[in-house]
């Protein structure tokens, strides 16, 4: 059983089987983060390079600490930092990067689709780690990671609830893919002004009220509602969109009892989570933050290992 | 292909027992001893040397299982990687005596690669290596300290445990048979 | 000097004439037209004759929506490219559109236009001036100076007059000259953002959608401008089955609108956008397969008058970048015939239809006297066309500057095989 992978740039291309390969890998090198040294010597010699054109802490910092565990030459590129402020072009920033010779490059870019364009270009592997409102794969496949070691049973079958802004959501696009596939049943929540044009082509229900759309739900998955949309075009308030859309503690009674709380990261406490659900015992948002470092280990070791075509 | 079978359910059953009198010999009980099997291929030998030792002495030595493939030094080279299995030890080694075992010794780099992994852990006191097999053509300064048998081999026959049923235990020996022509 | 087209099949609709004729050419106006045996025995012993024969010849093809990028946009096209690459296409006129740089929104840059085509153009250009300065929507331009100039309409073709009271000024100021308005219809506010058409595959692409209405509510304004203004409104770039619905209806209450498509909106929908190909980016954008079938019903029923390319060639480094940087627009003009030809080739319409839709149409909606007919003294603009000649378009293939077309790879049947302007024959 193996895996071919020369670029990661979003979940179309995984079949069931190699998503659980890569979920099967990633809890193979969980168990180095529990290690009083912290680090294999397995991709010794080999340079990832992080280029992030959009802030993150979070997701960065992930990969960053995934590539040196491997011992992995690790760099990154903020965009504040870099050429994209003089008005180079991402082909240039690749031709120039590509001149020192990476073996990974990973990606934030607020474009969808520029992983997609930088792999159509690039010599070394290309990993999405985030494309406009397309994809964010890393995500999707820890957040899928997370529910497995959760629910032993298997995933199939299970009722999972997106509520948030899911139009400008990559992280919605990548787990409604995802889960999917592997049978989990997929609803989604929001204004129908963050609801994006035939989302329900994407196999997901859409509901507007929290009630119907966590009723039996095993998992719910809470989105950031970004702060600087109020009263501009898509909700008049924060008031308002955290009365009617928020996870709390009277709203998480439609769900199952023994609901699962996931959330991507960062949150706004008391907006589309109460502090009292996100810290409390239903929430694996930590448990997401870990995995999603054994996750990226995973597919670094995945795609940067090997024999250089 | 042919199939030689070298050691068959019983003379394994033997020869285990005859490794775990040596181990308990050499390091004259089992204070500090920790095995440590090389997954997947010792998974299961590793078991049998922990149930014959305890049968002997009566104690339950701590047993770990650990994956090299991070360690190894053929990453760079094939298409796709190889699979990467669990690792667990759930005892300190410091000080300990460790004996790591694995059921074939071979070229020696699978065992360069299970000791810096086993250094990356913690420091033992000593590592001893006990394997079922020593089929020879070593390619780095490395010998067993407990061999099962040495088995001379050629270098494109392969040397397979079947170790899944204790009463079919088997060990083979697999070799091409070069064809006249046809 | 003259010529004699000999053995081809004529189709030139406002004349009704369907038929082989041999057609004579003298001093670059037609001199003859004769049935097969009736032509005189006595002939000019200079006069070149071609044999036409399994060819059909046209009145010149006219594009009246093409973006020749002269002057400012050098880069991407000239005057002297993109008209060589409209004759390729089989057009021996092209109305070209004022977003150049600086824009065509006074009589001198409309000058500087015709003077250059005088010199570099190989087939007739025919400038549209800018509605408002700078086609900011904000002032109206020169107009009777500019049509003195050589203007033949007034549009802010790719950017809308947002603001109604200022259209309506627009198309009251152009009545005055009698300058037909062409209109880009497109609500600025519902567009905003949007690289594609809004749907489940943007959604998909996680691209921002641009929504039908953002075409539709524009179109229904102007049509109702012109009703208020009685001027003579041309809709540019139809796509979508809304806004012919409007226009549709509004044509038969006696409004004076005209509209034309492109035929990207009759060949491709936004499900054809795969691996964010640029060269599918283009505005309006791709709509849906129901917004095609639509478009293919208002060109069998007439509800469409013209197909146009909407040629907007662009730079390589403009198209090669993520599709949310990359330029709008598809270099359309040399597939524009075997594209309309698959009409021809799939029933839709007839021969006479294409003709009328490419040549007789725009003629009488810019009102260019003496194009879009054959007849004996009008100017000899003619389109000599292979309908069976088979081809796979490679980007080696372009004459455009911009090689930036959606049609690159596909097969494509049918294709101008020569083109005469004032009966000069244009080598393509």
């Amino acid at each position: 059983m193996g895996i071919e992978l020369k670029h990661l740039l979003d979940v179309d291309t995984l079949s069931k089987e190699d998503i659980f390969f890569i979920l099967d890998t990633a809890e193979s090198f969980k168990e180095i983060t529990s290690r009083d040294i912290k680090k294999v010597p397995t991709l010794r010699g080999k340079t990832v390079i992080n280029l992030f054109f959009e802030s993150s802490t979070r997701t960065r910092t992930s990969f960053e600490i995934a590539g040196k565990r491997l011992s992995a030459d690790t760099i990154n590129i903020s965009a504040t930092s870099s050429s994209v402020t003089k008005g180079e072009t991402l082909l240039d920033t690749l031709r120039n990067l590509e001149a020192m010779n990476p073996d990974v490059i990973v990606l934030r870019h607020p474009a969808s689709g520029a992983a997609h364009f930088l792999a159509k270009h690039a010599a070394c592997a290309v990993i999405n780690a985030g494309d406009g409102q397309h994809a964010h794969p890393t995500q999707a496949l820890l957040d899928l990671m997370t529910i497995r070691e959760r629910r032993k049973g298997g995933p199939a079958g299970l009722k999972l609830t997106i509520a948030g802004d899911i139009t400008r959501s990559r992280v919605a696009r990548s787990n409604i893919k995802l889960l999917n596939k592997v049978g989990i049943d997929v609803s989604v929540c929001a204004p129908a002004s963050m609801i994006p044009a035939g989302i329900e082509t994407m196999k997901v229900r859409v509901f507007h009220n929290m009630k119907d759309a966590l009723s039996g739900a095993d998992i719910v998955m809470m989105l950031r509602i970004q702060k600087e949309r109020a009263g501009k075009s898509l909700f008049p308030t924060l008031r308002e969109y955290s009365r009617y859309f928020s996870l709390n503690k009277e709203t998480i009674k439609y769900a199952k009892k023994d609901v699962i709380v996931m959330h991507p990261g960062p949150m706004n406490r008391g907006v589309e989570i109460s502090s009292q659900i996100a810290d409390g015992e239903l929430s694996v948002i930590l448990p997401q933050v870990a995995n999603g470092l054994a996750l990226r280990m995973a597919l670094l070791y995945l795609l940067a290992g090997g024999a250089k075509q | 292909m042919k199939e030689t079978v070298i050691l068959d359910a019983k003379s394994i059953q033997r020869v285990i027992s005859r490794m775990a009198h040596e181990i308990l010999e050499y390091n004259k009980g089992v204070d500090e001893l920790v095995l440590i099997g090389i997954t997947q291929g010792a998974n299961i030998l590793c078991e049998r040397l922990h149930d014959s030792i305890k049968k002997i002495e009566g104690v339950s030595l701590p047993t770990g299982i650990i994956d090299v493939t991070l360690y190894r030094d053929d990453i760079n080279s094939g298409n796709s990687q190889k699979t990467v299995h669990k690792t667990d030890i759930d005892f300190s080694l410091e000080g300990r005596n460790v004996i790591l075992i694995d059921d074939v010794l071979f070229t020696g780099r699978t065992i360069r690669a299970a000791m810096d992994a086993i250094m990356d852990f913690g420091r033992p006191r000593t590592i001893q290596l006990a394997v079922l097999i020593d089929r020879g053509h070593r390619e780095l300064p490395i010998r067993a300290d407990y061999v099962g048998r040495n088995l001379p081999t050629a270098r494109d026959e392969k040397v397979v445990l079947d170790m899944r049923d204790t009463s079919d235990d088997k060990v083979m020996i697999i070799s091409e048979i070069k064809s006249k022509g046809k | 000097m003259s010529l004699i087209i000999r053995g081809a099949h004529v189709v030139s609709p406002k004349e009704k004439i369907d038929k082989p004729l041999e057609l004579h050419i003298r001093s670059g106006r037609i001199a003859g037209l004769y049935d097969k045996g009736k032509a005189p025995a006595k002939i000019d012993p200079d006069a070149k004759v071609i044999d036409a024969g399994g060819l059909v010849l046209t009145p010149g093809l006219i594009d009246m929506h093409v973006h020749l990028r002269e002057p400012g946009f050098e880069y991407k096209e000239t005057i002297a490219t993109g008209t060589k690459a409209a004759a390729s296409g089989g057009f021996t006129s092209v109305a070209c559109m004022a977003n150049t740089f600086p824009v065509n929104d006074s009589a001198s840059v409309t000058r500087y236009i015709t003077g250059k085509a005088e010199k570099e153009a190989c087939v007739n250009v025919f400038p549209v001036g800018a509605m408002t300065m700078g086609l900011k929507g904000e002032r109206l331009c020169e107009y009777g100076d500019m049509r003195d100039a050589g203007c033949v309409a007034v549009s802010d073709d790719g950017r809308p007059v947002m603001d109604a009271a200022m259209m309506r000024r627009v198309m009251e100021y152009a009545k005055t000259f009698d300058l037909l308005c062409i209109s880009h219809c497109e609500d600025e506010a519902l567009a905003h953002g949007g690289q594609m058409n809004e749907g489940a595959k943007s959604t998909v692409l996680g691209l921002t959608g641009i929504p039908c209405a953002a075409e539709e509510v524009m179109v229904a304004r102007d049509v109702l401008l012109a009703e208020l203004t009685k001027c003579r409104l041309h809709i540019a770039h139809v796509s979508t089955k809304g806004a012919l619905r409007i226009i549709k209806n509004a044509k038969k209450r006696g409004v004076n609108v005209t509209c034309e498509t492109a035929p990207h909106y009759f060949m491709l929908t936004d499900d054809d956008i795969t691996d964010y190909n640029t060269n599918y980016k283009v505005n309006p954008p791709l709509r849906s397969k129901e917004d095609k079938k639509a478009v293919i019903a208002g060109i069998k029923d007439g509800t469409i008058d013209v197909i146009a390319s909407d040629h907007a060639p662009h730079h390589d480094d403009e198209k090669r970048a993520p599709f949310m940087y990359a330029a709008f627009g598809i270099s359309g003009i040399q597939t524009v015939l075997p594209l309309t030809l698959s009409l021809v080739q799939s029933g839709v319409i007839s021969m006479s239809d294409l003709v009328m839709k490419l040549s007789c149409q725009p003629a009488g909606i810019l009102g260019l006297a003496g194009k879009g007919v054959i007849k004996v003294g009008a100017c000899a603009d003619l389109t000599l066309i292979d309908t069976k000649k088979a081809f796979t378009l490679q980007t080696g293939d372009i004459v455009s500057k911009g090689k930036n077309s959606p049609f690159i790879g596909r097969e494509l049947k049918g294709c101008a095989q020569a083109v005469f302007v004032s009966g000069k024959r244009i080598s393509i």
